[in-house]
């Protein structure tokens, strides 16, 4: 236990070092939010209702599934994980406590979001905090958990940008985080707009923390997003290389596609 | 017969299609320092790396003071000292913390008397990145050693290191010798491994050529000694002129280079030569074979296998 309370200490100080990861973690998520807010604001109806946590979920997304990935991959091809395991770090160590610096990063992001957008934009205050802060929890569990496993089935670098772009592109267009509402998507690109957990995310957002119609079961889509969280989790640690040589990976990459499974249960059983 | 330490029987390893390692086998016992030579390519740092737990070989047994490294790595972790050929640690990790990160796994207090040791003390705030090649080697061997562990594996330890360092290196691994530990070497540095090695397996194309002591090595090999005279006039130029024992002879920058079996009588001979031409001694060397000389026969005679 001391092990892993010292690895995160150091995790998360060196992330402060890192001017790049810094950048990444605070300028993205507040770049597109400074560039949405006054944009989305005056032009879509209703957008100041849902700007908080549309913006949240931005930076959440950015945050895990662009830029958790990467430096994950870089330290593999490195061969830091091949000193890690001979001195017996865990593998779950190695993939969570990441997670856990980028999660505290992302909830300081919230905090200056929630700060200063009713201020700069006349957005909308959660309705619901406690429901507000769970949401946001589970959505960084989730999201931070694909992240992680984007960074274990990953080949390259290359291939985990390319990954979290195949997530976070579509996340950002057919959630609703842009302010855009789900209900004008086509109805087949709606149901299949439920594959990525920005969706349920925002749904949970909508109904549980600013009190607005949902577009289906809200407490619904906070179970898929804990049972995915899990998934991802799991199947990282079990999918987990050493480094880049090393053939001994207990499944094919190909078995992270489990992770979607909740998500396509609940294309059928969400309403 | 000293505790055997470290088992490998018929190991193999291959990737792919190529071959790295073809069922070698070789024991080594505790207290001993063994090397692992080899040209690039010979399967050292994968008969290392395989023996560490980090990859799975593909035939025959290894054993670390009887543990499977492959199986049994938890056992392993503590057993083991490793110092790897890429000193794999974050970038922004300082010195200090690096030492109490790797020793919090362990379960032991950060060691500060290796740093000292190592000359890494003025540096503990400074991040790895910031550290100079020979600097990270050293940080990796200090947190290999930290947990006093009673095997060392080290895989171009003085890669990098400048000359102090390099004899503080050596002065350090017969300290850990006389307490016990046993250390595995993989090296190209043939001086390191006369001076400092009990036994060597010269590795070829994934196989093992020879092994022995560094004196046994040499011994068997052609057994030429070198004598090199270089002398004021010419009267050592005469290709007609020859010397008891010497099977063969060059001319390289201004040295008459002989080979010789039987290197008393050459020398006697050779002098005498000189006195009697009425020249002038300048230098006269004798270089007996050195464990290079025998490498480079043992590859010639792999290469033309």
């Amino acid at each position: 236990m001391n092990a892993f309370v010292y690895h995160f200490q150091f995790e998360f100080r060196s992330s402060i070092r890192n001017r790049a990861k810094l950048v990444v973690n605070y300028l993205l998520p507040i770049g597109l939010y400074a560039l949405m807010g006054p944009i989305m604001g005056p032009v879509i109806p209703g957008f100041r209702e849902i700007m908080i946590p549309a913006m949240v979920g931005v930076a959440i997304m950015a945050t895990t599934t662009l830029t958790l990935p990467e430096p994950l991959v870089t330290a593999r091809e490195a061969g830091i994980f091949r000193s890690y395991k001979i001195n017996g770090v865990p593998a779950f160590s190695i993939l969570v406590i990441p997670a856990l610096t980028t999660v505290i990063h992302t909830l300081a992001v919230a905090v200056i979001i929630c700060a200063t957008a009713p201020l700069f934009f006349k957005a909308a205050l959660p309705v619901n905090w406690p429901g507000f802060i769970v949401t946001i929890l589970v959505m960084l569990f989730a999201s931070a958990g694909l992240g992680v496993l984007i960074s274990v089935v990953s080949p390259s670098s290359q291939v985990a940008l390319l990954m979290s772009n195949i997530v976070f592109i579509p996340s950002m267009v057919l959630s609703g985080m842009t302010g855009l509402p789900n209900s004008l998507l086509p109805a087949a690109i709606r149901k299949a707009s439920q594959i990525f957990p920005a969706t349920h995310g925002m749904n949970a957002f909508r109904a549980i923390s600013q009190g607005l119609p949902a577009d289906f079961n809200p407490a619904g889509s906070l179970v898929l997003l804990v049972m995915s969280g899990v998934l991802s989790f799991m199947l990282a640690v079990y999918l987990f290389n050493w480094d880049r040589h090393n053939v001994t990976r207990r499944g094919h990459p190909l078995l992270g596609l489990i992770v979607l499974l909740p998500y396509v249960v609940g294309m059928f059983v969400l309403s | 017969m000293k505790d055997l330490v470290i088992h490998v029987s018929d190991f193999s390893k291959r990737y792919g299609n190529v071959t790295a390692v073809d069922r070698i086998s070789f024991d080594v016992h505790r207290g001993e320092i063994f090397g692992l030579l080899g040209p690039n390519g010979a399967g050292k740092t994968t008969t290392l790396e395989s023996l560490e737990g980090l990859r799975v070989p593909d035939g025959g047994s290894l054993r670390v003071m009887g543990v499977d490294p492959v199986h049994q790595s938890r056992k392993l972790r503590n057993l083991i000292g490793v110092q790897l050929q890429t000193s794999g640690m974050p970038d922004r990790i300082r010195v200090d913390e690096a030492m109490t990160l790797f020793c919090a796994y362990h379960g032991i207090a950060p060691r500060s008397d290796l740093l000292e040791r190592l000359g890494l003390m003025e540096k503990k705030s400074a991040q790895f990145q910031q550290l100079s090649a020979g600097l990270q080697r050293r940080l990796s061997l200090a947190i290999a050693i930290a947990h006093d562990p009673p095997v060392l594996f080290l895989d171009e330890p003085t890669a990098g290191l400048d000359v102090p360092s390099r004899v503080e290196l050596h002065k350090l691994m017969r300290e850990l010798q006389t307490e016990g530990t046993t250390i595995v070497l993989a090296t190209h540095d043939m001086a390191e491994v006369e001076e400092i090695t009990d036994r060597v397996a010269i590795l070829l194309r994934g196989k093992i050529a020879a092994t022995g002591s560094p004196l046994e090595l040499t011994a068997a090999g052609s057994g030429l000694t070198k004598v090199s005279v270089y002398t004021k006039e010419s009267s050592l130029y005469d290709a007609e002129v020859t010397f008891p024992g010497v099977s063969k002879r060059i001319f390289k920058e201004d040295y008459n280079i002989y080979y010789s079996t039987d290197v008393g009588p050459t020398v006697a001979a050779i002098i005498a030569h000189i006195e009697t031409r009425k020249d002038t001694l300048i230098d006269l060397r004798v270089e007996r074979p050195s464990l290079e000389d025998r490498f480079l026969e043992i590859v010639a005679e792999g290469n033309a296998s």
